[in-house]
């Protein structure tokens, strides 16, 4: 690949950028949350279409148009999200799309065979081949994902974060499998976030950064301290207002609290007028935790203390103690979509729209003209669709919520993901100006948990810092004590295994 | 950008949204008026004939939306209908003990407040039966097409047990059975304007569209709809509205009966209403309500219900066979729906 770029309307997903691979390589690639692997990736498998730049496949020009002309090209696609048909039996899943048949009529001879050759090369013969996959461990998944595209011939592979959610165990057998695969000539390409994975395992590396090629080498000539460095390598600007906060009592206290499969007893404390951050990867279980804070999820063992309450939580009753949660993903969990910006910022709150249980649209319409002009948010009226907002704007009608409902603590989940700029800025400053209060008008200084995968934004704006890493939190360290490095290494299990 | 983003605006509100389904009925209803022979199709009974007919389909109609606006549906109110209908018979044929011992009909003695009693039993019996669908699907956590499917059966045979699979004939016309009756070419009754089932119905939009409006149920209503995380994140009690809902269908349903009960002449018919299901959901959906949620209005579902009583009536009178009706009923749901995606593509 060469001279790869990509845009999504404002956004430029990837700059220029070359990657390439060789025969029976495993090459690692590596970047934060949001540099552009994911992009990168669908273009290979044909999900998108590159705006500039060309792709060769064995020195011949190769544009697939859908991922099924990348499959049969020899592309095998194997994403964190699994994608089998639960219900269907491992041989059917192994040759899904490309049954042997002949007139339109299933061999199912030379079915079982194939399948079973499939299952031989990735060590899944001791399973029925016709056990349907649902009954099958996460892991014997993959391994039929795996198989299958043993079965497609494929020449690539590529491998998106498949450890993220495999037992130790689990991941040495895939260890040997993608060695063994490799020695066969097929070239793997492996993401990760997870440097000790790469370091055992790949031959080279490609890291991105903000969509741009930044670095590459062979993993055994380079340190890890050199790979981090290139991942994270950016300047702080002054983007983060930061003005004096001054903590005070204990609002919030989690004691070693463990939800279903994360987090892994989490404590914490949050006081009025901090912005405490949390740090780590995707899927380290930083939502599951504020989840199960707000009453979302369930808490399996440990204590969450508001005040004096501690008892079980449901999101209504946490809205009535004065906590409000803005959820990661703004499109499918925080936002109504296709409700007006007034229905979006009141509904937590409907007690001051009329007398009773009455709700007057008047009334919640100019409660929300007050947020819209003191955040702001740039629409035409409140009674306009949130669909019809830019996703920084969406963002804060969804942090507008909560000062509408009045909340002491707010718990932020990725609040700036996938917004541009200059609403990032806005919404730093806001959490600088909650956290601060404001003595002079009687507004009381609020207490905020920040989630992101984004570390200059933890460091600018929070006071203090935990990272939570495959579910466990580390101690929580002022800001002054933590850099992008350590954080980093905290965030990928450098320091995990000796804690 | 802005020039565009104000049409959109345009599009999206509710006055275009209810104007366009308001044109479409004045299209539909000049198409019978011109093509029924001797004008017979604007006639003052005929007219009144489709607001009677419309008003059963309306009124089941009215809790349908508050169901379809939660993205749910509701496939038994065919069958809720027809117990009402039931119930409301069974009730004036009791029979309790005269003066002299001996047994008299209870319609008989009290001819005010027998009926009114059917009423309550009714209203409690369909409601009831509403709030039952809701529980099974929020507490078992089954979708609302299979909960309503089975219910669906289980509340007509209900009907038909009560009934022991007979029309029920009331000893005694009462003032139930006259909710309905023509009141526009009735001398005696003109007064009245429309029959005290209309009037009945016409209240029931007011009160209905104030609490989708007006209300914070309403807006929880919607929000479910629109977002079934997002509002349990925001703490609306997302189970016990949506139980909520589906009883206040029954509840509608119950009010559908009485006029039933009316229409068809005052008989208690178990066999009644097969098939309304069909046409009570038609009506939301031509009336502007998504199938997924967060969408509708009453007044959009008002005219999706004399659209549908329309085409029906219209196709009978102007001599259409039977087949060719269904299959045009079939294909404006189609189109009114196919239109709306076209419509929400364009805004997307």
């Amino acid at each position: 690949m060469s001279g790869i770029s990509k845009r999504f309307g404002a956004t430029q997903a990837l700059k220029r950028v070359d990657l390439s691979i060789f025969p029976g390589e495993i090459l690692a690639l590596l970047g934060e949350n949001g540099a552009g692997k994911s992009t990168l990736m669908k273009i290979i498998s044909g999900a998108h279409t590159p705006d500039e730049g060309t792709l060769r496949l064995d020195g011949e020009p190769y544009e697939p148009t859908n991922p099924m002309h990348a499959r049969e090209s020899g592309i095998a696609m194997i994403y964190q999200e699994l994608s089998l048909a639960p219900h269907l039996s491992v041989m059917e899943n192994i040759l899904l799309g490309i049954e042997p048949s002949r007139r339109g009529l299933v061999s199912w001879k030379a079915m079982r065979s194939r399948a079973q050759e499939a299952m031989q090369a990735v060590g899944l013969e001791a399973i029925d081949r016709g056990t349907p996959v649902l009954k099958l461990s996460i892991a014997q998944q993959q391994l039929v994902e795996i198989a299958r595209a043993v079965a497609l011939e494929c020449r690539v592979l590529v491998l998106d974060e498949p450890t993220s959610s495999l037992a130790k165990k689990d991941i040495e057998t895939l260890f040997e499998l993608v060695n063994a695969l490799s020695s066969r000539g097929i070239s793997i390409i492996y993401i990760s976030h997870f440097l000790e994975e790469v370091k055992t395992l790949s031959d080279r590396y490609t890291v991105l950064r903000d969509g741009e090629r930044v670095g590459s080498g062979v993993t055994e000539e380079s340190t890890e301290f050199e790979i981090i460095a290139k991942m994270v390598g950016r300047d702080m600007s002054d983007l983060y207002p930061r003005s004096e906060h001054a903590p005070s009592d204990i609002v919030l206290e989690a004691t070693r609290v463990s939800g279903i499969r994360k987090p892994l007893n989490a404590s914490f404390q949050l006081r009025k007028g901090e912005v405490f951050g949390i740090a780590g990867l995707a899927g380290a279980g930083r939502t599951e935790l504020i989840e199960a804070l707000f009453g979302l999820e369930p808490i399996a063992s440990g204590e969450v203390r508001l005040e004096a309450y501690s008892g079980t939580a449901t999101p209504k009753l946490r809205w009535e103690q004065g906590m409000g949660l803005v959820s990661e993903d703004r499109k499918t969990q925080g936002l109504a979509l296709g409700l007006s910006i007034a229905d979006n910022i009141t509904l937590p709150k409907l007690d001051d729209m009329g007398a009773g249980r009455l709700v007057f649209p008047k009334r919640q319409e100019s409660a929300s003209e007050s947020w819209i002009e003191q955040i702001p948010i740039k629409c035409q009226s409140a009674r306009q669709p949130v669909s019809a907002l830019s996703g920084g704007n969406q963002q804060k009608v969804a942090i507008a919520r909560l000062l509408h409902a009045g909340v002491d603590i707010l718990l932020l989940d990725e609040p700036t993901r996938g917004i541009d700029v200059a609403s990032k800025a806005q919404v730093y400053s806001l959490i600088d100006s909650l956290a601060r209060g404001d003595a002079e008008n009687q507004v009381e200084p609020k207490a905020i948990l920040l989630i992101s995968s984004y570390l200059p934004e933890l460091l600018g704006t929070c006071d203090r810092i935990a990272v939570m890493s495959r579910g466990r939190l580390s101690e929580a360290r002022p800001v002054a004590e933590w850099d992008e490095h350590s954080l980093m290494e905290v965030a990928i299990g450098q320091e995990t295994e000796n804690a | 950008m802005p020039e565009q983003s104000t049409l959109s605006q345009l599009k999206s509100s509710p006055w275009v949204n209810v104007g366009a389904r308001f044109l479409a009925l004045i299209i539909v209803f000049m198409f019978f008026a011109l093509f029924v022979e001797d004008g017979k199709f604007y006639t003052l009974r005929n007219l009144e004939n489709i607001v009677r007919q419309s008003s059963v389909y309306a009124t089941a109609a009215l809790g349908m939306t508050f169901v379809i606006i939660t993205a749910g549906i509701d496939l038994s109110v065919g069958s809720i209908i027809a117990l009402a209908v039931v119930v409301v018979a069974w009730t004036l044929n009791i029979q309790v003990e005269g003066a002299n011992g001996e047994l008299v009909y209870m319609v008989h003695q009290y001819p005010f407040a027998t009926p009114l009693l059917a009423c309550v039993l009714a209203i409690g019996a369909s409601t009831l039966v509403g709030l039952l669908n809701g529980a099974l699907i929020v507490r078992l956590k089954i979708v609302p097409f299979i909960v309503t499917l089975g219910s669906m059966g289980i509340i007509r045979g209900l009907a038909k047990g009560i009934s022991s699979e007979r029309d029920i004939y009331p000893p005694e016309e009462t003032w139930i059975g006259a909710l309905m009756d023509p009141t526009l070419t009735n001398q005696a009754k003109s007064w009245m304007l429309l029959p005290p089932g209309v009037w009945i119905l016409v209240f029931c939009i007011a009160i209905a569209s104030f609490i989708l409006k007006y209300t914070r149920f309403g807006r929880h209503v919607y929000a479910i709809g629109s977002n079934e995380e997002t509002a349990r994140l925001c703490g609306v009690p997302v189970g016990r509205t949506k139980i909520i809902v589906y009883g206040l269908t029954g509840f509608f349903c119950a009010l559908a009966g009485f006029m039933q009960f009316s229409y068809i002449g005052g008989v208690g018919q178990p066999t009644t209403g097969v098939m309304y299901e069909l046409f009570v959901i038609a009506a939301v959906i031509i009336g502007g309500a998504s199938f997924s949620g967060g969408e509708g209005s009453i007044l959009g579902t008002i005219v999706g219900a004399l659209i549908i009583t329309i085409l029906y009536m219209g196709g009978q009178q102007i001599g259409w066979p039977k087949w060719v009706q269904e299959m045009v009923i079939g294909g404006i749901i189609i189109l009114a729906v196919a239109v709306d995606r076209l419509r929400h593509r364009k805004l997307a």
